[in-house]
């Protein structure tokens, strides 16, 4: 896969985040959300993503028109005219990066949250039910992870029609299983606690008791995970893209690097071709990576770095 | 009981630095152990006995700090201490058993191992030696010398409890500090720990530091104690003389807390929190020791220990008389 | 032993999967994909060639239930079918002739990953707040962030291109016949070196923070402060006393990150153009190659899980209380 790994961002940021979490459940949301405002590494990241964010619906107001058309002269290095230079074929290169970031964000943004969602359904049910449906989705899941993703989304793209729909689709099948596997585990901790056992006690729902009791406990985890699923998105998309199993005609990070590369920008020298789109994937990643680290210092205060070193012996 | 001092604690101060609180976990704590003494120190969870205990190791870690007083072993500074001087001096000189020993041994070596690191590290021997050494020290608590090559986890815990007084008596250290040694062990294995630990000690004379909230297995061990309530010691005394009559009203909740194994049924007192919780002037909470006979009069923070009798201490209000109650 | 079993009849299953898969694909999205392959595979096949690949597909009108016997029976005896885009080298040799670069490029790349990235991880956590902890961890996420095949594009133009340090295509020189001698050796080396520090690059920050974080809830531990009251020197207590115990779940990660770094290194060998499988792959999309994509799929997934079960072995090594239950 192009940038990371959901599961694998998730876990390697919150090691012990079952036995992390008595700290952190049944803390108030309120306090979690003004604890990520007032962390610099979220504030960062923040700003990155909301600047990103207007790019991308301004869009049409900034570059009208379609950018993939042919508007100027060939590989024109940045100019004036054009800010970006001009691909091989004479397009603008700001224009398709400023229309790349729509797509880009937009299927980023629909397969963290779908991804989260199916890992988030499957995580809660595994260890609400326990047993055998806890078995038989853990099992799942870990085949899931356990199977390389990117040549999985390769036989998948090319068997599926092409499309974006397909990109999306592909993307969460093989995203799901890490932030299920994440999410399993905190909601098993959570539901080992007495609160819940309380609830079950009871009699209520079981829907209840997981919408109402374990989830809302939840909060950081889930954010976390989105967060690393959607890192996940964009750059798997831009992956299979690279490998020109999207839809080459759609404008996009990803195919904008396709044709770059195709059209041999690298041994030409057009460096301008494929240098923004690359930089928009890792910038947005790196934005959301920071937000995601910042969840997980104001959760979990003992990975924070502080100021003054230990005194060790 | 003590001659000269072996270790002498003078006004100690440990602070924990949070992000915009700090919290004085010991409050000028002064105490000595005298050559060949078992000390105890007692008190309720939290009170900032373990806090005096890693002092002395000086294992405190970044969010507590010493912030005043001294501590000196033999005369010697253990404040000013650092990096390779410290790291010879512990062990060698005072030795430490943590609370558990499940915990305080590392899942992935064998018992053996991490018997012979202390050798090979402060004596030099080669690990034969040192193999031979650690199989003698596990024959001196009753362990088969066959589990040195044992994993923690396939010991019974009062296997692995036996193993660490091992570790702890290798260097015959002239200091044992003993940090609730035994509350993670039923009562039976309990019972053996500490006649052994008693019967090691008149063996090989070592001073006993020794930690816990269990008053009566205190009296059982110590020579001299000292009991502490929210980072202030509030009486010191003989431990026979201050089982037999405590003078202050922390020390006689605080055994109070414990139900007597014979005698008519009693009710329990708690250590009523409470008092100090209600108090108006909240931010000195920790001060505030709680007082059951007399409410109205220990909302002010604990005073320092007086000498009312001969080697016997106590935290009081001047004006307020309890001594009275002394036998 | 009973949890060696377990984990191999896990593998045994993740792998059944993965066929399934393989074999329903083609068959419940009939039409496009394999109408057009063999429209153009046909007229340079041979009869019985277009009628294995017909039942690799699906198009012989046997039942399901009697195809599905045959594929996996294919299968197990390495009968892939016939590669279209380099007709007509069956699938299993194309792959053979190439699944060796890809190990030599993903292995060195993960090793070094591994071994310097956890070594950073360490140290890290060992000084809190130092230069270590402080300054590596924001730039390894920011490298870590850029797609492996865009890295690999900059230091292809970079270090390829521009300045003319290292080759730019290809795992040796042109003209060169593989043998053991200096000059053939130290070619494939230079070849290597690019793409090697690609994937290191983007995925060393991920081993590093593991590791830092998982050392910090180790110091955390209990034996950590008890190795340190016995007086044990520094390093024995950061390696045999806090490393030794937090590698753990490292290596863990490290089984379940195969897929993703081999991932990583196809599409870095699509850039260098690296004889490799994933090189190969992006020839399959390209000619609608079906039969060996799905070779390809199997191959990875049949090494990942492979090198997973090795993985679990040397857990079981390292961990003593598996090792007893």
């Amino acid at each position: 896969m192009s940038v990371t790994n959901p599961s694998e961002t998730v876990a390697l940021a919150t090691p012990d985040a079952p036995a992390s979490a008595p700290a952190s459940t049944r803390r108030p949301r309120r306090g979690l959300l003004r604890g990520i405002l007032g962390n610099r590494k979220a504030a960062f990241g923040a700003c990155v993503l909301l600047l990103f964010g207007v790019v991308a619906l301004a869009a049409p107001l900034l570059a009208p028109g379609n950018p993939s058309l042919i508007t100027a002269i060939a590989s024109q290095p940045p100019s004036l005219e054009h800010l970006f230079g001009t691909t091989a074929k004479g397009q603008d290169v700001l224009a398709l990066t400023m229309h790349g970031a729509r797509t880009s964000l937009l299927v980023g943004f629909v397969v963290g949250a779908a991804a989260t969602l199916v890992g988030l359904l499957v995580g809660v049910a595994s260890a609400y039910f326990g047993r055998v449906i806890d078995d038989l989705l853990s099992l799942v899941t870990n085949v899931f992870l356990l199977i390389p993703g990117l040549p999985l989304l390769v036989i998948l793209a090319a068997f599926l029609p092409p499309g974006i729909g397909t990109v999306v689709v592909v993307l969460i099948i093989t995203g799901w299983a890490g932030s299920a596997r994440v999410l399993r585990s905190q909601a098993l901790s959570i539901r080992s606690k007495d609160f819940v056992a309380a609830a079950v006690v009871t009699g209520e729902h079981p829907l209840r008791i997981m919408f109402r009791e374990i989830l809302p406990n939840m909060a950081s985890i889930v954010m976390s995970t989105f967060l690393a699923c959607v890192i996940f998105g964009i750059g798997a998309q831009a992956g299979l893209e690279f490998l020109g199993l999207g839809d080459a005609s759609v404008v996009s990070w990803g195919t904008n690097l396709y044709w770059a590369s195709n059209d041999g920008a690298l041994f030409t020298g057009a460096w301008w071709a494929f240098v923004p789109s690359g930089l928009c994937i890792a910038l947005v990643a790196f934005a959301l990576a920071m937000v995601n680290y910042a969840v997980d210092e104001v959760t979990n205060p003992r990975l924070r770095t502080t100021k003054k070193g230990r005194t060790r012996a | 009981m003590s001659t000269t001092p072996i270790l002498e604690v003078t006004n100690l101060r440990v602070e924990y630095h949070g992000d915009n609180r700090q919290v004085v976990a010991v409050n000028d704590v002064s105490f000595s152990i005298g050559e060949g003494e078992i000390f105890g120190l007692a008190g309720e969870s939290g009170c900032g006995k373990s806090t005096v205990a890693n002092a002395i190791m000086r294992l405190l870690k970044d969010p507590a700090e010493i912030t005043g007083g001294q501590i000196r072993f033999r005369g010697r500074d253990l404040l000013a201490m650092r990096g390779e001087e410290l790291r010879r001096f512990r062990w060698k000189e005072i030795a430490m058993i943590f609370q558990s020993a499940m915990n305080s041994l590392n899942p992935v070596m064998t018992i053996g191992s991490q018997m012979v690191d202390i050798f090979t590290t402060h004596e030099g021997l080669s690990v034969k030696q040192a193999r031979s050494r650690s199989a003698e020290l596990l024959r001196l608590v009753s362990i088969d010398p066959v589990r040195l090559d044992s994993y923690p986890h396939q010991l019974s815990g009062g296997m692995r409890q036996r193993a660490v007084i091992a570790m702890a008596l290798a260097l015959e250290p002239s200091l044992l500090i003993m940090d609730e040694p035994t509350t993670a062990l039923d009562v039976v294995v309990q019972q053996e720990i500490m006649a052994q630990i008693s019967d090691l000690q008149r063996q090989l004379g070592f001073s006993v530091l020794f930690i816990t909230h269990d008053m009566s297995l205190m009296v059982e061990l110590s020579h001299r104690m000292a009991v502490m309530h929210s980072g202030r010691l509030v009486e010191m005394a003989d431990a026979e003389l201050m089982f037999a009559s405590p003078l202050h009203p922390y020390t006689l909740s605080l055994m109070n807390a414990f139900p007597p194994l014979t005698g008519p049924r009693v009710r329990l007192t708690g250590l009523s929190d409470s008092v100090r919780a209600t108090d108006g002037t909240s931010g000195s909470c920790s001060f505030h020791v709680a007082c059951p006979p007399d409410r109205a009069n220990c909302s002010g923070n604990i005073p320092d220990l007086r000498e009312v009798q001969p080697g016997r201490f106590v935290a009081e209000h001047p004006r307020t008389s309890i001594e009275g109650t002394a036998a | 032993m009973r949890f060696i079993v377990r984990r191999l009849a896990f593998y045994l299953l993740a792998f059944w999967v993965s066929i399934t898969l393989n074999f329903l694909l083609p068959r419940f999205m009939p039409g496009d994909p394999v109408t057009r392959m063999f429209a153009q595979a046909a007229n340079k096949m041979q009869p019985h060639q277009i009628e294995q690949l017909r039942q690799l597909f699906g198009l012989d009108e046997r039942p399901i239930w009697q195809q599905y016997l045959t594929y996996v029976q294919n299968i197990f005896t390495g009968q892939m079918g016939v590669s279209i885009s380099r007709f007509p080298t069956p699938v299993s040799e194309v792959i053979g002739s190439q699944i060796g670069w890809t190990l030599l490029l993903g292995g060195t790349a993960l090793v070094i990953a591994v071994l310097i990235g956890n070594l950073l991880g360490i140290l890290a956590a060992w000084r809190r707040g130092g230069v270590l902890d402080s300054v590596f961890p924001p730039i390894l996420v920011f490298v870590g962030s850029f797609p492996y095949f865009w890295l690999a594009m900059a230091a292809l133009y970079l270090f390829g291109v521009v300045l003319g340090w290292f080759p730019i295509r290809h795992a040796f020189d042109a003209g060169m016949t593989p043998d053991l001698s200096w000059t053939f050796v130290s070619s494939v080396a230079t070849h290597l070196f690019l793409p090697a520090l690609t994937i290191v690059l983007v995925s060393i920050g991920g081993w590093m923070l593991g590791m830092r974080n998982t050392m910090i809830a180790t110091t955390a531990e209990d034996y950590i402060l008890m190795a340190e009251a016995k007086g044990l020197t520094n390093n024995r207590i950061m390696f045999r006393y806090a490393a030794r115990n937090a590698m753990l779940p490292s290596v863990t990660a490290f089984g379940m990150s195969f897929g993703f770094i081999v991932g990583g290194a196809l599409l870095t060998e699509v850039v260098f153009a690296y004889p490799g499988v994933g090189y190969q792959l992006l020839a399959a999309v390209q000619g609608l190659d079906y039969p060996l994509m799905q070779g390809i799929f199997l191959t990875i997934t049949a090494a990942v899980l492979v090198a997973n079960f090795l993985v679990d072995i040397v857990y079981v090594r390292l961990d003593p209380r598996v090792r007893v239950s």
